[in-house]
């Protein structure tokens, strides 16, 4: 086991890299869209609903048939991969930005409107950092779907660890299944637990802050 | 000159058997103490929050210093008007410095300006700047909040200030203390201040004319000893008689 680990070092560790990367450029670009999209949302309850309803039901279709229906409009490659990605996580993130961020106590929008802020300044100030823990758990999430999901995308030619997973079914080889899953399992491990660390420590930061009338 | 004028104004919620404000007119001259009675859910909070836009009339007009508000800037006119809400509403991720300090930060005042300012507010609501500017909310009682709420609202010496209910958690003694505070912050300031209760003792302590409401209605606006000498009608002089049933206990509540 460990054996193969240092004959095929550089095969797992090319693979490796390159999952991360995917990760890391679906997250950022992800957050991204989300972030424009929740500003915009954030004025329409209705609104919200619906686009993260259809969010949902992209999400709830299954990756391979997804990737399969974009092939012919964008191609085989990690393009074809990072937009369904995208796709996917849009659900996780506004789900969770969009939620923390209504459910800000009224009262405390009301006083900050009253006293002549004006509705950015808002959302600067008070909505986005009460929605902090709220919208930390959504990368959390999203980072461990996407890293999941990324195996399925070896499928298309985007690279990554599924290529390590796929190859090892094909040939039937055990041990390159199993590294493939361990190096999966720590991308997604270390995420969660540094996450949950920043979210610990912001929440402490608003810690028992919450208790105000 | 009038800082405040309603005039003719209306307001339904859906679901209301009667108007929130049914016909609402009044005015009220620059430099005046107006308190607000009324029972829960007559209005009062309805009529505050007219006056700084946080909701728009149905029907009528509106005017401060003879502008009508409808035409103007909704955060321009707010940071001329200093507004304490009923449920307190500090920002609970902020100290109590950055909750005073919210306004003038966003006008970009000085530094320093920003620092002398909100001591002097710290010690105006009776609190020690150095043990409290720094704590969050959370770490401060119910009485204490609401001074906090209070000093936020009179940092930027707004024309105007819309107070409701802002000494609601605070008990007896202290309520007397502030009471007291705030009334000589008016008399130096000259501004126009409009104070919510339902203390009828508060109500005619603190006002130089009082309104009294019922179901959205002004029953009558006059000077507390206008009022208690002529009552405008059977729920008035209910009203003041529940304060002479009780004297001295000075906490009536509706
Ligand atoms: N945003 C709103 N939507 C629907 N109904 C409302 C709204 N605001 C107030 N009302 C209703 O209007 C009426 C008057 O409410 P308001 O808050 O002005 O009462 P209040 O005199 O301030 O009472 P309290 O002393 O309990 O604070 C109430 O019946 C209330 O239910
Ligand atoms: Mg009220």
């Amino acid at each position: 086991m460990i054996r193969y680990l240092t004959e095929h070092y550089e095969l797992l560790g090319n693979a490796f890299a390159e999952h991360l990367w995917l990760v890391l450029v679906t997250l950022v670009l992800s957050l991204l869209v989300s972030a424009l999209l929740s500003l915009v949302l954030i004025r329409s309850e209705k609104a919200s609903n619906l686009v993260i309803q259809l969010f949902g039901v992209i999400y709830s279709i299954p990756s391979l048939a997804l990737f399969a229906i974009l092939i012919p409009v964008t191609g085989l490659g990690d393009k074809t991969a990072i937009l369904v990605l995208c796709a996917y996580n849009q659900y996780l993130l506004l789900r969770n930005i969009l939620t923390g961020m209504r459910n800000v106590d009224r009262n405390l929008l009301e006083a900050g409107t009253g006293m002549g802020m004006s509705s950015w300044q808002l959302l600067r100030t008070v909505q986005i950092p009460l929605a902090m823990p709220s919208i930390l758990a959504g990368i959390r999430l999203s980072i461990i779907s996407t890293t999941g999901i990324t195996t399925i995308a070896a499928a298309i030619k985007a690279g990554g660890l599924g290529t390590v997973l796929f190859s090892g079914m094909r040939t039937m080889n055990v041990y390159k299944i199993l590294w493939g899953t361990i190096l999966c399992v720590v991308i997604a491990l270390i995420a969660d637990l540094g996450l949950k660390q920043i979210e610990n420590r912001v929440e402490k930061k608003l810690g028992g802050m919450r208790t105000e009338a | 000159m009038k800082a405040v004028e309603l005039v003719h104004v209306d307001q339904k919620f859906p679901n209301m058997s009667y108007k929130a404000l049914d016909d609402v007119s009044l005015k009220i001259e620059q430099g005046e103490f107006v308190t607000i009675l009324g029972s829960s859910g007559c209005g009062k909070t309805t009529l505050i929050k007219m006056i700084n836009r946080l909701y728009q009339p149905d029907k009528g007009e509106i005017r401060l210093f003879d502008e009508e508000i409808s035409k103007k800037d909704p955060v321009q006119l707010r940071r001329k008007i200093g507004y304490v809400i009923q449920q307190i509403g500090l920002f609970p991720h902020m100290t109590v410095y950055e909750n005073i300090a919210t306004i003038p930060r966003i006008l970009k005042w000085d530094k320093t300006k920003i620092e002398e300012k909100v001591q002097e507010m710290l010690h105006l609501v009776g609190l020690e700047p150095k043990e409290y500017r720094n704590r969050y909310p959370a770490q401060l009682s119910g009485g204490q909040q609401q001074r906090i709420g209070l000093a936020r609202a009179l940092i930027c010496d707004p024309d105007i200030m819309l107070l409701d209910e802002p000494f609601g958690a605070i008990d007896a003694i202290n309520r007397e203390k502030l009471q007291n505070e705030l009334k000589s912050i008016h008399s130096k300031s000259k501004k126009t201040y409009l104070f919510v209760t339902h203390d009828i003792r508060e109500a005619f302590k603190l006002g130089t004319r009082v309104i009294v409401m019922n179901r959205g209605k002004i029953l009558q606006y006059d000077t507390p000893e206008e009022i208690r000498q002529n009552p405008a009608d059977g729920f008035v002089s209910d009203l003041i008689q529940t304060m002479e049933d009780a004297p001295g206990t000075g906490n009536e509540e509706l």
